[in-house]
């Protein structure tokens, strides 16, 4: 591999080429030798980096648990560098419609739960842990709609919740599950007409996204790609666009402590046991 | 640290809150802290999405959350530039060289850093301005009229044939000229750096008169026949040469000051000599708004040359190089001399026609002096304007 700091992202979007090559222009400008290369599924990129073909990961909350899960197995220490400022404190909702006789988490059993993609941290994992926690069994106690849009994505792709919020206002399902950004952005397009829905149970504060390393990325350059990032301005003309398109004000340092919850949800669900499985049998 | 507070009643994020959040922030510092309330009943869940999309700190709080303002929205308007002033008439308000990355904001607005570079291909003020410009657009936008309803076209009138095929040939004339000079201040229009908004509309307008112009002079053409009339090889030869011109200042000076000055002359002409209403009628108001073209290319022109006494060869060069490229063209055509010449007649017979053929002579020599006359406000010696304007084409325009 040469001298340069290798990304690896997901390509959720045709705009994570516009952003990537946004920042690699900014890099090179700053004399950080920095390139990417995109995957279409988190799973492909978390196998590529344990093997070293790329030194960082921009990963979803699932791809980070991924990484550091398989890491530990293979005798490898995953660390997160860095995240966007919207990647912290986010919770997630469970919405029902205004004219339901649906009161509590507990009045959705033998009910029909929309959720997004099934790996899904926001739309699916972590409300399903939520509904879990309150007493019900999902899959059992109620059943489970998914909208697997892009899956191998981890929900990147917003279709999935709309499709759930969409089944709810439709009338197919009794609940849907959903970030709470996109429940905004779902009551002010529309989608949810005024006072036609409930917000049902709202999750506890969670992380989304980070910069995954492994100790053997090399120090040096992961040090000045995190500086950067940590110095990055949003009033900086060049890098606004970008930033704008990421969907972040600024860039905070990694931290542990908002991944919780999905760390949670994976171990009670299993959701990726057969995939670990098979990472240790190579 | 003191606490902002703001009770949103009953509003929701779903009909319009964060536009008042949005305005207290603006009255708090960047770290201050407002205290949002509110009876919606998504209230907390919204404010904290719509908070961490926007770089303010959320904490959720009872009937609402406290918001610590981010630095994101000061930091987008940072560097942000001021594109002049609205008022044109204010000190400064017109700049020499707007930039580029001002692109289409409006003059006076506040343009944000980072905005992109456009490339208009006229952006110096020598060029395009003069203080009388918007002055000149006040009253072109006034002086609008409807050439459905301005002109009285069922007023009854019978001309003899041979007049009428006169008139009809001229109105053909009178068409491709109006073409070339609608094309060339559309073709401006769309150059101009939009900091030089007077200017950018007034071209537009130029260019809306001259479609008006083509309309009543192809309704006049078609009032009494089914067809229109001859279009020479010379006649468009003349016209490509103005068309050909990329300068804006060369072009707009052998069209306005020189072509539409003698168009001035012609359009009074015609009207003084019309041998029906209608016609009479469309030449009175055609020739009201080039009176407005040709003051326009006076003004830009003679503070151009104020500012650049190297242009003043250069128009004169223009005109030669003109000159030089029509010369073996025949000039005005035949076909439309004569019409004039019947069309001023008003009648079949040898004794209105050399009457009217001594109208026409006289009408050339007006011309003349007319675009003599404009050339010294200009700055061209009396000798030199008299020189200049004789190598003017003989097409007119």
């Amino acid at each position: 591999m040469k001298d340069q700091l290798l990304l690896g992202a997901v390509a959720y979007d045709p705009k994570v080429v516009t952003i990537w090559d946004g920042f690699k222009a900014w890099f090179d400008r700053h004399d950080l030798p920095f390139d990417y290369v995109l995957f279409s599924n988190y799973e492909q990129q978390v196998e590529s980096h344990l093997a070293g073909q790329v030194n960082v990961a921009w990963n979803s909350p699932l791809a980070w648990i991924e990484a550091r899960e398989a890491g530990e197995r293979a005798g490898r220490r995953a660390r997160a560098v860095a995240m966007r400022d919207t990647d912290q404190d986010l919770t997630s909702v469970i919405v029902v419609r205004s004219d339901a006789s649906i009161r509590t988490p507990a009045d959705l059993k033998g009910k029909r739960v929309a959720v997004g993609a099934a790996d899904s941290p926001q739309a699916t994992l972590i409300p399903l842990l939520a509904l879990s926690e309150a007493g019900l069994k999902p899959g059992h106690d109620f059943e489970i709609v998914f909208h697997d849009v892009l899956l191998g994505k981890h929900g990147d792709h917003i279709g999935g919740e709309r499709d759930a919020a969409r089944a709810l206002s439709e009338g197919t399902v009794d609940a849907a599950c959903m970030m709470d950004g996109n429940h905004l952005l779902f009551t002010r397009e529309g989608t949810f007409p005024a006072g036609r829905t409930r917000v049902l149970a709202q999750t506890e504060p969670y992380d989304h996204c980070n910069f995954t390393v492994f100790e053997t990325a090399p120090d040096a350059l992961v040090d000045r790609f995190t500086r950067f990032l940590l110095e990055m301005s949003y009033e900086d003309p060049e890098v606004r666009p970008l930033m704008d398109l990421e969907g972040l004000k600024r860039w905070k340092p990694g931290r542990l402590s908002g991944y919780r919850p999905l760390e949670t949800a994976v171990g009670r669900f299993g959701t990726l046991d057969r995939w670990l499985g098979e990472m240790s049998a190579r | 640290m003191t606490t902002a507070a703001l009770n949103l009643g009953d509003l929701g994020f779903d009909r319009g809150a964060h536009v008042l959040v949005k305005h207290a922030l603006r009255d708090i510092g960047v770290g201050e802290r407002l205290a949002v309330t509110g009876s919606s009943s998504d209230l907390g869940l919204h404010l904290r999405a719509w908070c961490r999309a926007q770089g303010h700190e959320f904490e959720p709080g009872p009937g609402g959350g406290l918001v610590t303002r981010g630095g994101a929205e000061v930091g987008r308007w940072k560097g942000a530039e001021t594109a002049g002033l609205p008022d044109p008439a204010r000190q400064g308000a017109v700049v020499d060289q707007p930039p580029g990355r001002w692109g289409l904001a409006a003059r006076g607005a506040r343009v944000e850093a980072g905005s992109p570079e456009f490339r208009f291909g006229i952006d110096d003020k020598d060029l395009v301005w003069a203080e009388d410009i918007p002055r000149l657009y006040a009253q072109a936008a006034a002086a609008q009229w409807d050439p459905a309803t301005a002109i009285a076209w069922d007023t009854p009138f019978t001309l003899p044939d041979e007049i009428e095929d006169a008139v009809v040939q001229v109105m053909t004339y009178l068409i491709e000229n109006e073409t070339a000079a609608l094309i060339l201040p559309a073709r401006f229009a769309g150059l101009l750096h939009p900091h030089f908004r007077e200017a950018m509309q007034l071209l537009a307008i130029q260019a809306a008169d001259e479609a008006r112009h083509i309309e009543v002079f192809t309704r006049r053409a078609l009032l009494k026949r089914p067809q229109l009339g001859l279009s020479t090889a010379g006649g468009q030869a003349s016209l490509k040469t103005l068309l050909d011109e990329p300068d804006f200042a060369l072009a707009m000076f052998l069209l306005s000051v020189l072509g539409e000055g003698s168009f001035l002359s012609l359009l009074w002409f015609i009207r003084d000599h019309a041998p029906d209403p209608v016609t009479q009628q469309v030449a009175t108001l055609t020739a009201q708004d080039e009176a407005r073209h040709v003051a326009f290319g006076l003004a830009h022109l003679s503070r151009h040359v104020e500012h650049d006494p190297g242009l003043r060869p250069r128009l004169a060069q223009a005109i030669e190089t003109r000159y030089e490229a029509l010369r073996q063209t025949a000039g005005l055509n035949e076909e439309v001399f004569d019409a004039l010449v019947l069309l001023t007649a008003g009648a079949w017979n040898a004794e209105a026609i050399g009457k009217g053929h001594d109208q026409v002579v006289g009408l050339a020599r007006e011309m003349g002096e007319g675009r003599e006359k404009r050339l010294r406000r200009l700055g061209f010696g009396g000798d030199e304007a008299a020189r200049l304007s004789e190598l003017h084409t003989r097409n007119f325009m």
